[in-house]
């Protein structure tokens, strides 16, 4: 399916006139078997699009509860072919939620590029977010991500402006992800206004979905930023709840899957009450 | 001239900042059009006749430059084989070579109108020279540096915080060199308006590889100098240590396109078959980090591993992508020093010339020692000595079992 089946997922939300929740959560975060059961609750909690992280040793833009997560996926084992069977497991039973890879280049570059993107068509894969690819380096996996139907989903930040903008959707495809924030996951919390000011202004260049995140904890939060987004994407706030339900050695309790599912519940509620 | 300019092996980077399939600008895009304006303002800058006097007259005076090039006559008798020189960027103000890209990156931040200055250091001896040219210029300064590093380089720490930089202790990963660079990205992101980051090796995202060795290239242009005056021909082969490679292509790059034997010292740790060193080249595979494509180590799985070196300064789990570049057209020979090595290197330099060099300098020292006596006694070698030992007495005591 690749990028159409994100597609299709924005052509439906216009339709029900409301924003998208996309949810981060680290994959193999605590382990394989919980990490899966939670992302296999997801869809029916209220994620409309689904970020799966792909654990990385140095996680550079992201923030503590983010890295942490990289840890302790990696301290169990985790690895891209790891991954990318956990969305094979997912797909099994869930064929319409757009599911989107997000991390660093060098375990996909380690991998192999056209290996990773026929590997990531094959078990379900429709995007990836690459934090560390920027538009200068679009032929590392942009492009041939693209020609092999994969969406390629770029960020634009407060330090773009619109002559950057259409330099970054030349070969950015399914939606722009904007970060809200000058800088790292989980940190400072975004005022509104500056971002609602940006994606008008982005909209006069282009109409490709814009969805927003870094930040955004709360279904309060999540609300407001989904009066005028056409996503909202939540983070670090569901990863913490995840690491506050972990015993002393990061072993899952008996309400961790059942606690993150009924937060993203929340969410899903927060947003689809914003337009009201 | 033209069939010259073709075959030079100084004509790198290219417009994207990759020196053959390495460099490059793999950073967050939020650092991005600052990124572009660096490259912009260093551009200028490079071209600007004021900025070069400016350069220069604060590497004379502040720095003490130029440094000898100092015939190490007792070392080459000892090892009995080619004529050894010490080229001495350890009697440069702060003790290292660092400095003098300190010197150049601080100029470009005042250029670019920036108000703060972030470093990350693994040895110290980077966020010193940062410390110090943020006290020359009174500018705020923040050093990342790991736990770990800021355990056995205590007295550089104590200098930074004379100098009146922050020094913050960086905890996540294997709480070294690498980690620092993590947290000192993740500090510019967040303060991409008003900070500078003054990366302190020949690695990064482009421009900062051009850069960081434009401004150490003063090494090998006054080494040229140096070595015709003293013997009235150049050199037969030239050393140096690498941990990014900031003093070792400041001092090859120069000569690089002359019919000289170049080798580069990687840090072994405990050596490359163990899963304990620092060299990249000699273990490690291409893949990204840190703004750049370049030799790294790491799991097959494309996570990056943690290094191990006696030497802080050398403990980096990549290299500069210049150097990647020169090893795999052979242009420069990788070399790999372990720690061993490297302690018996200190003391014996310590005791025959009564120069004590940086554990990191040490490593180039190592490899004289092998190299010097299979040479001819016509044959002239020039080694970089990139920095002091003062700050690794403690470390080389715990190393030799002393109490101090
Ligand atoms: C004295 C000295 N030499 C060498 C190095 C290694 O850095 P580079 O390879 O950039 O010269 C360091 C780094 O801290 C150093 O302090």
């Amino acid at each position: 399916m690749g990028i159409e089946r994100i597609e299709k997922r924005f052509a439906q939300l216009k339709n029900q006139g409301r924003a998208g929740l996309i949810t981060f959560t680290t994959a193999g975060d605590p382990d394989y078997e919980n990490s899966l059961s939670i992302l296999k609750g997801l869809p029916k909690a209220g994620a409309d699009i689904i970020e799966l992280g792909m654990p990385f040793s140095d996680p550079m833009a992201d923030g503590p509860s983010i890295q942490a997560a990289s840890i302790r996926a990696l301290k169990n084992k985790m690895t891209l072919s790891k991954t990318l069977k956990m969305v094979q497991e997912f797909r099994a039973e869930d064929n319409d939620t757009p599911i989107i890879l997000m991390g660093y280049y060098n375990p996909v570059y380690i991998y192999g590029v056209d290996r990773f993107l026929k590997d990531a068509l094959n078990v379900g894969i429709d995007g990836l977010i690459i934090v560390d690819l920027p538009p200068e380096e679009d032929s590392e996996l942009a492009i041939p991500a693209k020609e092999a139907g994969l969406a390629m989903i770029h960020l634009a930040t407060p330090t773009t402006n619109k002559t950057r903008l259409r330099h970054i959707l030349e070969n950015g495809s399914g939606f722009l992800y904007y970060v809200t924030i000058a800088g790292i996951t989980g940190t400072a919390k975004p005022d509104l206004t500056p971002v609602k000011n940006a994606l008008d202004d982005f909209r006069s260049v282009s109409n490709i979905p814009m969805a927003v995140g870094f930040g955004i904890k709360s279904p309060e939060d999540a609300a407001r930023f989904a009066e005028f987004a056409d996503a909202v994407v939540v983070g670090s706030a569901i990863v913490d709840i995840i690491k506050n339900n972990l015993n002393q050695e990061n072993v899952a309790n008996s309400g961790l899957r059942g606690r993150v599912l009924s937060f993203v519940e929340e969410l899903a509620q927060g947003i689809k009450g914003a337009r009201k | 001239m033209n069939d010259k300019k073709v075959n030079s092996y100084r004509t790198g980077p290219d417009e994207d900042g990759h020196f053959g399939i390495y460099g490059g600008r793999y950073v967050a895009e939020t650092l991005m059009p600052l990124i572009l304006d660096v490259e912009k303002t260093y551009k200028q800058a490079k071209n600007d006749p004021a900025f070069k006097q400016e350069f220069h007259a604060l590497l004379k005076e502040f720095v003490g430059r130029p440094n000898p090039l100092y015939f190490a006559k007792r070392m080459t008798e000892h090892l009995g084989g080619a004529k050894i020189y010490f080229k001495r960027e350890e009697l440069n103000h702060t003790g290292a070579h660092k400095i003098n890209n300190c010197i150049g990156q601080i100029l470009l931040a005042r250029r670019m109108g920036k108000t703060r200055i972030i470093a990350e250091t693994g040895a110290g001896q980077h966020g010193v020279a940062t410390a110090t040219v943020c006290a020359l210029f009174g500018m705020p300064c923040v050093i990342y540096m790991g736990a770990k590093d800021i355990e056995r380089q205590k007295p550089n720490v104590f200098r930074m915080k004379l100098l009146g930089a922050k020094v913050i202790p960086v905890t996540s990963g294997s709480e070294s060199l690498k980690d620092s660079m993590n947290e000192a990205l993740r500090d510019w992101v967040t303060n991409v308006e008003d900070t500078f980051y003054i990366i302190g090796t020949a690695a990064g995202p482009h421009p900062y590889p051009e850069l960081v060795r434009d401004f150490q290239c003063v090494i090998g242009d006054e080494t040229r100098v140096q070595i015709l005056e003293k013997e009235g021909r150049l050199p037969d082969s030239l050393v140096a240590c690498v941990g990014g490679g900031s003093n070792a292509i400041g001092l090859f790059h120069p000569f690089l396109d002359d019919d000289i034997d170049i080798y580069a010292v990687e840090a072994a740790g405990h050596g490359v078959n163990t899963d304990k060193h620092a060299a990249s080249l000699s273990g490690g595979a291409p893949g990204v980090l840190h703004g750049n494509r370049t030799y790294l180590l790491m799991n097959e799985d494309g996570q990056i591993n943690e290094a191990h070196s006696i030497s802080a300064g050398l403990d980096y789990p990549g290299i500069g992508p210049e150097h990647s570049h020169l090893h795999d057209i052979g242009r420069v020979k990788y070399v790999p020093i372990d720690d061993q090595e490297a302690l018996e290197a200190f003391q014996l330099c310590t005791r025959l010339e009564g120069i004590i060099p940086a554990l990191e300098s040490a490593h180039a020292i190592a490899y004289v020692m092998k190299l010097a006596p299979t040479l001819p006694k016509d044959h002239i070698m020039v080694m970089g000595l990139s920095g002091r030992g003062d700050k690794d007495i403690f470390t080389v005591a715990d190393a030799l079992g002393e109490d101090i």
